[in-house]
């Protein structure tokens, strides 16, 4: 059970030096990476600047419609614009993964923290605990959850949170169990200090760098839950445009009409590569030692 | 050994300990009333509560909970809302064709992705390894879902070489084979990437030991000591990341149970939430809960097995 955990011993806070900037740089698949993020998030911020079609305006006569200048990827069985639901859903994509994985990153910072720097008997209880919710496999605990709540797009968000808690906490807990008894920390306890203010001020900033970069990597995990879920019709509920939803649409009618399940695709796969290429080149920028892990 | 192996079981039913009370919870955390829902509004009070009696519902809820767990470890999972039918019994004959699934999903991917990590982390920076370096990433980024859609819409539909729907035709063993491809490919592409590059990754660790350089110098066939030596120690952290990823796999067949409507674990479970029955789900959470369990501590026995060092660290 312990073969599988990442041994890490941080130095002092790295500053973002010119240096580390210069090798990201250098690196073809993290400039590519963070190409895509960028393009990712402007189409999705902007998305009503880009669309061409309003995504709900149904039309019915050119529904099922092939690729053209009007429509540059079709139109679907209610003849909306299916280029303007890809950038649309966008959107709702990026919508969970940055809530999703930002409170997981808060809420998994705090419980690592105090796993591992609290007494002992709390951190076997919570790892206890982060184990157990990892035994759910996250897909077949979504089916439960909606089965009991009905779908709705905040409830993927929570199923996106719990999932990825134990993750960012058990890295945050061996990051703090090796700078735990270094010397400034002894320094810091023996001046008096709470544990509050050695977890915050001291501890956090020398265990999130590697947080970070998880987050990166975990975005796609987390896009993946999304379209997977309102793919089957229990996440995002039409009509609102999700990459799964769009997905769902496109494979009652594959048959006939390849191009939705193709367009709803790519954009899922573009995001998913550039956030994994963004985030091992951070990765092996600021952190070489993470990198045999993952 | 023995002592390692206690505890590693100790653990593995806290754990599943654990699911079961969480279930138990959310279970009663939903709001309405289990009797009128199950009798009606206009049920008496006196057949409510007769009801409440037969079903333990007048009894407190750690007594309940107490009684839960019981009929679980009788293997009662209840009935089937609608048909009846004991709820085991529909598992047990739905879980060969999720088991089947994974195993060839997993079977296939370690098949190819092993020796691929293997071969690109002995000659590291070669044109192999950053094929494999470039295939791993790919693999691992497509959903297993997106990969199953786009092999139905490749295979099936563009070039019409394989069926789309079900799992054969039983007894039918070499069309049950025929139906199982395009799946058992779906869910296991990820895994090859995942699998070429942990072992990649451990490979390059193990090389550069001193007792692989011992073995160099010995002068040993590179094959031997790749295979023999090398391969040996490598191979364990692989072997808790599938244990691990039993659940991530698990998550990827019942995706493609659905897409492709096969039978199996995942498929049952979808249907029966559409279908709001309960007692099923609740089944076949657990199940899937307890082989998570059990693989894992394959996985982790597996380990300790193989290397001597680790029985010690727990």
């Amino acid at each position: 059970m312990k073969a599988y955990k990442k041994k890490i011993i941080l130095s002092l806070p790295d500053v973002i030096l010119p240096e580390k900037l210069v090798l990201f740089l250098r690196n073809p698949m993290g400039v590519l990476g963070f190409t895509l993020v960028l393009l990712i998030v402007i189409s999705a911020v902007f998305a009503p600047l880009f669309a061409t079609h309003n995504p709900f305006t149904m039309d019915i006569a050119n529904r099922l419609a092939g690729p053209s200048f009007d429509n540059f990827l079709g139109t679907d069985q209610l003849g909306r614009d299916t280029y303007t639901r890809v950038l649309y859903g966008g959107r709702v994509a990026l919508q969970v993964a940055a809530i999703g994985v930002s409170v997981s990153l808060i809420v998994g910072l705090t419980l690592g923290m105090i796993a591992g720097y609290g007494p002992l008997w709390l951190d076997n209880m919570l790892l206890l605990l982060f184990d157990a919710i990892r035994s759910f496999p996250t897909i077949v605990l979504a089916l439960a959850a909606v089965a009991l709540l009905g779908p709705s797009l905040s409830l993927v968000m929570t199923i996106v949170i719990i999932t990825s808690i134990p993750g960012y906490a058990r890295l945050a807990r061996t990051s703090t169990l090796s700078i735990k008894n270094t010397e400034f920390i002894l320094a810091e306890q023996s001046l008096g200090a709470s544990m509050k203010r050695v977890l915050a001020i001291h501890i956090m900033p020398n265990v999130i760098g590697p947080l970070l970069i998880l987050a990166a990597m975990d975005v796609p995990v987390v896009v993946t839950i999304e379209a997977g879920l309102s793919f089957l019709g229990l996440g995002v509920q039409p009509p609102t445009a999700s990459w799964g939803t769009i997905l769902n649409e496109g494979y009652l009618i594959i048959r006939t009409t390849p191009w939705i399940v193709i367009a709803g695709g790519i954009p899922l796969i573009l995001t998913t590569l550039g956030f994994t290429f963004l985030g091992e080149s951070l990765r092996d920028v600021f952190d070489p030692r993470l990198r045999k892990g993952k | 050994m023995w002592s390692y192996l206690l505890k590693r079981i100790l653990l593995s039913v806290l754990i599943v300990f654990l699911a079961i009370l969480a279930l138990f919870i959310t279970l009663h955390s939903i709001p309405g009333d289990p009797i009128s829902i199950a009798l009606g509004p206009r049920a008496t009070p006196e057949i409510q509560a007769e009801y409440a009696a037969r079903m333990h519902l007048d009894k407190p809820l750690y007594h309940q909970f107490v009684i839960f767990i019981g009929n679980v470890l009788k293997g009662d999972l209840g009935n089937d809302l609608f048909s009846n039918r004991s709820v085991l019994l529909i598992l047990s004959e739905q879980l060969p064709y999720t088991i089947v699934l994974a195993v060839t999903a997993i079977g296939w991917s370690a098949l190819i992705g092993i020796p691929l990590g293997c071969l690109s982390a002995v000659k590291p920076n070669s044109l192999l390894d950053k094929i494999t370096g470039i295939v791993s990433v790919g693999t691992i980024a497509i959903p297993s879902f997106l990969v199953s859609i786009w092999a139905i819409l490749i295979f099936s539909v563009g070039l019409k070489w394989l069926p789309v729907i079900g799992a054969g035709e039983p007894g039918d063993f070499g069309d049950q084979i025929y139906h199982l491809i395009l799946p058992a490919f779906a869910v296991g592409l990820g895994w090859v990437g995942y699998l070429a590059r942990m072992v990649r990754a451990s490979m390059l660790e193990v090389m550069s030991e001193n007792y692989i350089r011992s073995a160099n110098a010995f002068g040993l066939k590179s094959r031997t000591i790749i295979f023999k030596y090398a391969l040996k120690v490598a191979i364990l952290p692989t072997i808790t990341l599938i244990g691990v990823g039993f659940g991530a796999l698990l998550s990827g067949t019942v995706f493609a149970e659905i897409i492709f409507s096969r039978p199996g674990i995942g498929k049952i479970i979808y249907n029966m939430v559409l279908a709001r029955n309960f007692p099923v789900i609740q089944g076949a959470v657990l199940i899937t809960i307890g082989m998570y369990v059990i693989v894992t501590l394959i996985a982790d026995l597996a380990v300790s097995w193989l290397d001597p060092r680790v029985r010690d660290t727990l």
